[in-house]
């Protein structure tokens, strides 16, 4: 594996090797000193040219602890607002030896385009409304957590309901194939308007009614519902969306009575989910602090893997 | 001096002819087709086991100049038209200025006539700078030498612009040529709205909003008598609905690409922005009903929409990249290979498509063979085996998608008017 771009072009046993390997780095998270010397003398650069605090932290924190420098460049303080193009940005970055090179960007497949001209790993951070992959990694790992004894990553006969804004989700993409690699069943759940085309020809089965697509869930991620989707004429009102898709106490009880409750975050409380399930009241088991923190270990993995691999080439 | 090309095999469709003989030509027309060896007072060019048809014609393309020289220009268009087989092009107005005053129609024919390699016909603008609203000044665009009018790049929105344009336009006998696209529901898209594109995350441009735009015209076309022609249709649903106009007798024709009849929007995956076109590669079932109403002469024409782009241009974002893919090069052999050679389609069919069919659409001289027509004539070795490589190309753009394909037949050379056109 030399990059990370999307977990539909990843396979298994690739998934698989990095969500061990992660399970075996949070040891180091417990540690008082949270610091190995694995990637000692290597660079990592973030590059944001959408604004995002949790993962940008988490990939910083992730090459820290492995003793990697992080150099952070974003959209505003860099030489993209002056009309440098991605493929010479790439290349700067190339030059100033950045050893892997992580990329959130609006457009789909900017991680893709960022591939073809880098020699260097390359890591999907977020790209558009395609992919999301070390999301989709990290939810597998909290799920594997929360949901079997064993921490096992064989998640078949589990039931995985992902509802709300799927056709502008990339978190939903990556946990598709993710999960249904891994054994899951998933539905997606959601008003018509939000579901993208053709999504009954994923590997999942789609619902536009929130009863149907929770039943029996044993994990339902909540996503965000970005407010521009009623202005786009999405959406009637985000009080009707909350009425008729919010996941609450009283919604939550067509799902299982252990099931797991996810969002990556950030939530909009009284939109897509209600302030009671966020807060875990109820007794309801909320992932949320779990997913921030499954976050940096995934991410040590991812980093760990690709770089370590290009200094086995070097090697040679 | 006459000029001979002798021994090939023509074809042309509008003769009904498939035979081996000698083509004779003088003064720049056609003077007979004759059994081989029968004129020897001449210039001979030994075509044996070579294709002779009339001149390739392609209706639709973007030849870029004046304004976009870094894309292409009418020398390095018309160079790749004729490496291409293609004796005639008609070129599009969004050109910067837009070919929308006369002055631009005729620095457009001037230009060809010193440095073109295949005839020039410009296609003017429907409405000012193609802005859709005002009414270029069609009557003077016709007398400077304009072949059809048409807002390709930016599809008339306004019903009401549409239908007084056609009004003005059916008065002269010109045709509107239209790219067919309802923009409400496009905008942002950048591939089909289909499964690919929601895999992909890429916004998507749903087909009906093409079936809109070609039903809107086609009605208009029938209350205002204006003949309509279909520009790059990609849908199923689009040429059903050509059929539907035509079975009424309303003067509608319509087009597809060579693209459309060898791919589909899974070319997309991986990002590759040179299978970004509008409209866009759609499934395969829309696919396998272009072949079929191509097949059953439905479709009138086979055009390229030939649009080069510089390389940095494309190498982009895909949302972020500007549509289009050359064409002129690959369009000959890419229809014989898979359409041809797979047994769709005729090659009689193929030249009707490619060269009588085009001429009849705009009643551009040409696509013929009868004595007395301009001599244009294409030249192809249908044996021959290349790969498609896109650094060898005589556009200045390299935005193909189909670098890398193996193809049989290949244009040798051109007649222009009489005079022999070597690549």
């Amino acid at each position: 594996m030399h990059d990370l771009l999307s977990l539909r072009e990843t396979s298994k046993d690739d998934i698989l090797g990095i969500l061990t390997t992660a399970a075996s780095l949070k040891e180091i998270l417990r540690r008082q000193v949270k610091k190995v010397p694995t990637l000692r003398g290597r660079v990592v650069v973030t590059l944001f040219y959408e604004p995002s605090t949790r993962t940008r932290t988490s990939f910083e924190l992730a090459a820290k602890y492995m003793s990697a420098d992080a150099v952070n460049i974003s959209v505003a303080q860099s030489s993209v607002t002056k009309g440098e193009s991605l493929k010479d940005t790439i290349r700067t970055l190339q030059s100033v030896t950045a050893n892997c090179i992580v990329i959130r960007h609006s457009s789909s497949g900017a991680a893709h385009l960022a591939a073809r001209y880098a020699d260097v790993p390359v890591i999907n951070a977020g790209d558009g409304r395609h992919e999301h992959p070390t999301q989709g990694l990290l939810d597998a790992l909290t799920i594997a957590e929360a949901k079997r004894a064993d921490s096992s990553f064989d998640f078949s006969g589990l039931h995985v309901s992902i509802v709300g804004d799927l056709a502008h989700s990339r978190v939903a993409r990556s946990n598709v194939w993710c999960l249904t690699r891994l054994g899951a069943q998933v539905r997606w759940c959601g008003p018509a308007t939000l579901l993208p085309a053709d999504a009954d020809r994923l590997p999942i089965s789609v619902h536009t009614d929130l009863e149907e697509g929770i039943r029996d869930a044993d994990v339902v991620m909540v996503l965000r519902l970005q407010t521009e989707r009623q202005e786009k004429g999405l959406l009637p009102s985000l009080r009707e969306y909350a009425r008729v898709w919010g996941v609450n106490l009283r919604t939550l009880r067509w799902a299982k009575p252990d099931v797991l409750v996810m969002h990556p975050g950030p939530m909009n409380r009284g939109v897509e989910i209600s302030a009671e399930v966020a807060d875990g009241a109820g007794g309801t088991r909320v992932a949320i602090e779990d997913q921030v923190r499954n976050g940096v270990a995934v991410r040590m993995a991812c980093l760990y893997l690709l770089m370590s691999g290009e200094r086995e080439e070097e090697a040679e | 001096m006459r000029l001979v090309l002798r021994g090939g095999r023509i074809i042309d469709p509008s003769q009904s002819m498939d035979r081996v003989a000698d083509v004779v030509i003088a003064d720049g027309v056609v003077e007979a087709i004759t059994d081989p060896g029968a004129v020897h007072d001449a210039e001979v060019r030994d075509v044996t086991n070579l294709l002779v048809t009339p001149g390739l014609i392609d209706i639709h393309v973007h030849l870029r100049e004046p304004g976009f020289e870094y894309k292409e220009d009418i020398e390095t268009g018309t160079r790749a038209a004729a490496a291409g087989g293609f004796t005639a092009v008609c070129c599009m107005p969004n050109t910067r200025p837009a070919i929308d005053t006369p002055a631009v129609v005729r620095q457009i024919i001037e230009r060809a006539d010193e440095v073109g390699a295949a005839r020039v016909y410009p296609i003017a603008s429907l409405t000012c700078a193609m802005a859709g609203d005002q009414l270029a000044e069609i009557a003077d665009l016709k007398a400077a030498g304009a072949c059809a009018i048409s807002d390709d790049a930016f599809p008339v929105q306004n019903a009401e612009t549409m239908r007084r344009g056609m009004e003005y336009c059916a008065q002269f006998g010109l045709t509107v040529m239209t790219h067919n696209e309802d923009q409400a529901l496009t905008r942002g898209g950048a591939m089909h709205e289909g499964y690919t594109a929601t895999v992909m995350g890429v916004p998507g441009i749903p087909a009906v909003a093409e079936d809109i735009g070609v039903a809107r015209n086609i009605l208009l076309a029938a209350l205002t008598g204006c003949r309509l022609h279909l520009l790059h249709l990609s849908t199923a649903r689009g040429v059903e609905l050509l059929r539907w106009a035509r079975e009424r007798g309303w003067p509608v024709t319509g087009e597809t690409a060579p693209h459309y009849l060898t791919l589909t929007d899974d070319a997309c995956l991986g990002y590759d922005t040179n299978a970004k076109m509008n409209p866009p590669l759609r499934t395969d079932a829309d696919r396998q009903a272009l072949i079929q109403a191509v097949a059953d002469g439905d479709v009138d024409a086979i055009a390229t929409d030939h649009a080069p782009h510089a390389p940095y241009e494309k190498e982009r974002e895909f949302d972020q990249a500007p549509f289009g893919i050359v064409g002129l090069e690959t369009a000959f052999a890419l229809v014989f290979t898979h359409l041809v050679l797979s047994g769709r389609l005729s090659l009689q069919q193929m030249i009707r498509l490619m060269s009588t069919g085009p001429a009849a659409v705009l009643g551009l001289p040409g696509g013929t063979l009868q004595p007395g027509s301009p001599a244009d004539l294409s030249v192809f070795d249908l044996d021959e085996r290349w790969v498609v490589e896109p650094t060898m190309f005589r556009s200045k753009s390299r935005n193909t998608p189909f670098g890398g394909w193996k193809l049989q037949g290949k244009a040798k050379f051109t007649v222009v008017g009489g005079r022999i056109v070597e690549d």
